[in-house]
C-alpha cells in the first residue's frame, strides 16, 4: 500500500515565504473559505441549494476524514461510515436524553458528541485492525463493517431497528434566538464545523505526527529505523480520522434529525471511497473536490437520470484507470507547467480532444440511456428525448449513430493522444529546463 | 435432533462446496496479482443472470454449459483491457478497479434483468425428491448441485497438480518472470487464470440460481462472506480455501437452525433483564439470528491471533 503518490510538500517554502513577508499568508486560503462559506446562502437562495450545499459540507467533513487514513497514512478501509453512522446514533440518543431531561447543551456542540463517540469506537475497533496493514487491514475494516452493520438488527433498543431513531433538533437550549429549525440556520452550523474541522485536519498534516503518517504510508520499514513505531502511527491517525467522521456522522444526524442504519451501511462506505478517489487522494483538497461534486451529483444526477449510480461507478472506474491522482492530481500537474509559462503548448492539443470526449460521452449516455429506455421503461414506449431530441430507440437509425459516435471517438483517440503526448513532454521539458519541475 | 443434524450437514457441505467454487478462482486469482478481485461476486451474479437468460431460451442444460463459457471470456476481457492497464499504477488501483467493476456490473444487471428475482426454475429433470430422511424430503437438485460442485473441485485440483498446464500456471504464480523465460506467454496464463476464475464463478451462480434467489443483490450478499472464506483459509491456499469453505457453510447452516438463546441457556436462574434495554436484545437474540455475523466474528478474531489464515503463509 505505499503506492499512492506523495502529496506536493510545501512545507519548506511556507515556512520561507512566511518569514519573508512577515504576513501570515496561508491564512488568506481559509479565510476565502470563510467568506465563501458565508456568502454561498445569499447567492444560493433556494432551499434546493441550502440542502445540497448542507449535504457537501457532511460530505466535505466525512471524506477529509477519510483521506487522513487513504491519502495520508495509506490505509484503505471499506468501512469508514462505522464511525459516521455511529456519531450519528449517539448525537442523536444524546440530543433525546437532552430534550427529556432538560440538560443544557446547546445544538452547535452535538457535533462533539458524534465525535467522541467516533473516537470511542475507533480506539476499540483500531486496536483490532490497525496492527496489520495492507490488504489485511482492507479485509479486517470490512468485516468489522458488516458486524457493526449486521448486530444494528439484533440492538434494536439502541439502533431503532429499520426506522431508526428521530430526534428534534429545536427542543434544545437555547443560546441565541437561532433555532436551527430553517435549513439555512441548520446549513451554517454545518459550515461552521465544516470549517473547524477541515482546519484541525489540515493542521494535523502540517505536525511531526502528520509527517510521520506520511513515512509510515510511503516505508514503513524505514520509519521503524527512524524510531517510530508504525502500528501505533497508524493507531494514532486511525483513531484521529475516527473521531472527525464521529463529526460528520452527528452533523448528518442533526440534519436528518434522524439516525438509521443506512448511515453505516456499506453504501456508504463505498460512497466514500469513491467521493475521496475521484477528487484524488494526493492532495488535501482533492476530498473535498470530490465531496462536493459527488454530493451534487447524487442529488442532480438522480433528477435526470434513473441509472445516475452507474455514471457514477464508471466515473469511478474512469479516475482509477486514466486519472489515479484524482481531479486534483491532474489540476496539479499542470501547476509546474502554469508556473514556467509554458502551459500555452499543451492548451491546443487539449481542445482537439475535447471532441473525441464529447463524442465518446455523447456515445455512451446514448448507449446506457437507449438501453434503460427499451429496458427498464419498457411501458414508457420507444420514444425517448436525450440532449433535446427526440427519436424513436426502437429504429436502428439511434444505434447506428451511437456506433458511429463510439468508433469515431476511439479513431480520433488514436491520432490524437501521440500529438498530446508531444505536446505534454515538450511543456514539461521547457519547464524543467526553467526550474519549475521538481 | 438426528434428523436435523443430518441435513444440516447436508446442507452446510452443500453451501461449502459452492463457496469453494468460488473462492478457489478468488485465491488463483489472488496468488497471480496479489490482490483482492472484488468484483469476483460479481461474476457469480452474472452467471446466475445469463444462465437463467439461456435457460430461457433453450433451456437449462444449454445454460450450464454456455453460461459459464460467456462469463469467463467475460473475465479475460476485464483482465486484458481493464486490470492490465491498471496495474501499473499499484495494488490499491486494481483492487479499487475491482471494486468500481463490482458496483458497474450490479448497476448493469439491474438495467437488464431489474430488481425483482427472476423465475429461474429448477430443470424439470430434476425437480423431486431424492431420498426421505425420517420426514424430510431432499431435493434432487441438491444433490446434483453437489455432485457438480465436487466433480469441479477434483477436477481443478487434478488439473492444477497433475497436469503439465497445471504446474506451468503454478510456477507463474511465483515465478512469472522465469516461466516467461522458458518461453511460455506469462499474460496470457495470467489472462486465462482470470477467464477460469469468473467460469467457475458462474457455475456456482449457474447451479445456485435456481436453488437460491436470482437477484441483483446477490453479489452484494455473497461477496463479504466470499473475502472472509479467502482470508480466514489463508490468503493463497488452495486447500485452506476448501477448509474455510466448509467451516462456514456448516457454522452458519447449523447456526440459521437454532434458535436457542442465552434466555433459554440460562432459564433455570430465572435472571429476566428489563424489557427495552440493550441487555434485553442480547439476552434474547437467537443463534439463527447472529448466523450472518458469525462469518465476520471469525474474520476478525482469526486475524487478531491467527494473521496468516488457517493454512496461509502470507502475512502482510
Amino acid at each position: 500500500m505505499s503506492d499512492i503518490p506523495l502529496p506536493k510538500s510545501s512545507v519548506t517554502r511556507v515556512s520561507q515565504r512566511g518569514a519573508e513577508k512577515g504576513l501570515p499568508w496561508w491564512l488568506l486560503p481559509w479565510l476565502a473559505s470563510a467568506v465563501v462559506l458565508l456568502a454561498l446562502p445569499f447567492i444560493f437562495r433556494s432551499d434546493t441549494y441550502l440542502t445540497v450545499m448542507s449535504l457537501m459540507g457532511i460530505a466535505i467533513v466525512f471524506a477529509l476524514s477519510y483521506n487522513m487514513m487513504l491519502g495520508q497514512t495509506g490505509m484503505l478501509s471499506f468501512g469508514h461510515a462505522v464511525y459516521y453512522g455511529l456519531g450519528a446514533y449517539f448525537v442523536v440518543h444524546t440530543m433525546n436524553w437532552a430534550i427529556a431531561t432538560r440538560a443544557p447543551i446547546p445544538l452547535p456542540l452535538m457535533p462533539l458528541v458524534g465525535g467522541f463517540a467516533g473516537l470511542a469506537f475507533a480506539i476499540i475497533f483500531g486496536w483490532l485492525s490497525t496492527k496489520r496493514s495492507g490488504t489485511t487491514f482492507s479485509m479486517i475494516s470490512l468485516g468489522l463493517a458488516e458486524l457493526v452493520g449486521s448486530s444494528s438488527l439484533i440492538l434494536r433498543t439502541f439502533f431503532g431497528g429499520e426506522e431508526g431513531v428521530t430526534t428534534n433538533r429545536t427542543k434544545l437550549l437555547r443560546l441565541t434566538d437561532w433555532t436551527f429549525g430553517s435549513q439555512f440556520q441548520m446549513y451554517y452550523l454545518i459550515a461552521g464545523w465544516c470549517l473547524i474541522s477541515a482546519i484541525a485536519m489540515y493542521a494535523l498534516t502540517r505536525t511531526p505526527f502528520g509527517r510521520m503518517c506520511n513515512a509510515v504510508r510511503e516505508n514503513p520499514e524505514r520509519a521503524q529505523f527512524v524510531g517510530y513505531n508504525p502500528q501505533v502511527v497508524r493507531y494514532i491517525a486511525f483513531c484521529l480520522s475516527g473521531f472527525f467522521a464521529g463529526v460528520a456522522g452527528a452533523l448528518a444526524g442533526i440534519n436528518f434529525e434522524l439516525a438509521n442504519a443506512n448511515l453505516f451501511g456499506a453504501s456508504q462506505s463505498g460512497t466514500v471511497l469513491l467521493a475521496t478517489f475521484i477528487g484524488g487522494i494526493g492532495t488535501f483538497v482533492g476530498p473535498v473536490l470530490g465531496a462536493v461534486l459527488v454530493s451534487y451529483l447524487q442529488v442532480m444526477l438522480s433528477d435526470i437520470t434513473e441509472v445516475w449510480q452507474l455514471y457514477f461507478g464508471l466515473m469511478f472506474i474512469a479516475v482509477v484507470m486514466f486519472a489515479p491522482g484524482g481531479l486534483a492530481g491532474l489540476v496539479l500537474m499542470h501547476v509546474p507547467l502554469l508556473r514556467a509559462g509554458v502551459l500555452g503548448r499543451v492548451v491546443p492539443s487539449y481542445l482537439l480532444a475535447l471532441i473525441p470526449t464529447a463524442m465518446l460521452l455523447v456515445g455512451v449516455v446514448m448507449l446506457i440511456e437507449m438501453t434503460v429506455q427499451l429496458a427498464v421503461k419498457q411501458s414508457e414506449g420507444p420514444v425517448m428525448k436525450l440532449f433535446g431530441v427526440a427519436f424513436n430507440a426502437n429504429l436502428p437509425g439511434p444505434w447506428l449513430v451511437m456506433l458511429m459516435l463510439l468508433a469515431g471517438a476511439f479513431v480520433l483517440f488514436r491520432l490524437i493522444s501521440p500529438r498530446m503526448g508531444t505536446a505534454w513532454d515538450n511543456a514539461r521539458s521547457a519547464a524543467a529546463e526553467r526550474g519549475m519541475v521538481v | 435432533m438426528l434428523e436435523l443434524v443430518l441435513i444440516s450437514t447436508l446442507n452446510g457441505v452443500l453451501y461449502g462446496l459452492l463457496l469453494f467454487l468460488m473462492a478457489s478462482g478468488l485465491t488463483l486469482i489472488f496468488s497471480m496479482m496479489g490482490v483482492l478481485n472484488f468484483a469476483h461476486a460479481s461474476f457469480y451474479m452474472l452467471g446466475a443472470f445469463v444462465g437463467y437468460q439461456i435457460s430461457k431460451w433453450a433451456g437449462f442444460w444449454p445454460g450450464l454449459i454456455l453460461a459459464p463459457l460467456i462469463v469467463g471470456a467475460a473475465g479475460m476481457l476485464v483482465e486484458r483491457f481493464g486490470l492490465r492497464n491498471v496495474h501499473k499504477n499499484g495494488h490499491v488501483a486494481e483492487l479499487l478497479f475491482t471494486f468500481g467493476l463490482a458496483f458497474v456490473m450490479e448497476e448493469l444487471v439491474q438495467i437488464v434483468w431489474g430488481k425483482a428475482p427472476v423465475d429461474y426454475r429448477v430443470p424439470a429433470l430434476l425437480d423431486f425428491p431424492a431420498f426421505t430422511l425420517f420426514t424430510t424430503n431432499y431435493p434432487a437438485y441438491k444433490l446434483f448441485m453437489l455432485a457438480i460442485s465436487l466433480a469441479i473441485f477434483v477436477g481443478l485440483f487434478a488439473m492444477l497438480t497433475r497436469t503439465r498446464i497445471g504446474l506451468i500456471v503454478q510456477a507463474a504464480l511465483t515465478h512469472p518472470n522465469m516461466v516467461a523465460h522458458l518461453g511460455h506467454n506469462v499474460p496470457l496464463i495470467f489472462m486465462s487464470v482470470f477467464g477460469v476464475g469468473a467460469g467457475l464463478a458462474a457455475i456456482a451462480g449457474v447451479i445456485a440460481g435456481p436453488a437460491l434467489v436470482t437477484q441483483s443483490t446477490m453479489a452484494a450478499l455473497l461477496g463479504p462472506i466470499l473475502f472472509v472464506v479467502v482470508v480466514v483459509g489463508g490468503l493463497g491456499s488452495l486447500s485452506g480455501a476448501l477448509v474455510a469453505s466448509l467451516l462456514i457453510g456448516l457454522l452458519q447452516t447449523f447456526a440459521i437452525s437454532s434458535n436457542a438463546s442465552m434466555a433459554d441457556l440460562f432459564a433455570f436462574s430465572g435472571f429476566s433483564p428489563q424489557p427495552n434495554t440493550i441487555m434485553n436484545d442480547l439476552w434474547r437474540v437467537s443463534v439463527a439470528q447472529i448466523a450472518p455475523i458469525l462469518p465476520y466474528l471469525l474474520l476478525v478474531l482469526m486475524l487478531m491471533f491467527r494473521p496468516t489464515g488457517l493454512m496461509g503463509n502470507r502475512e502482510s
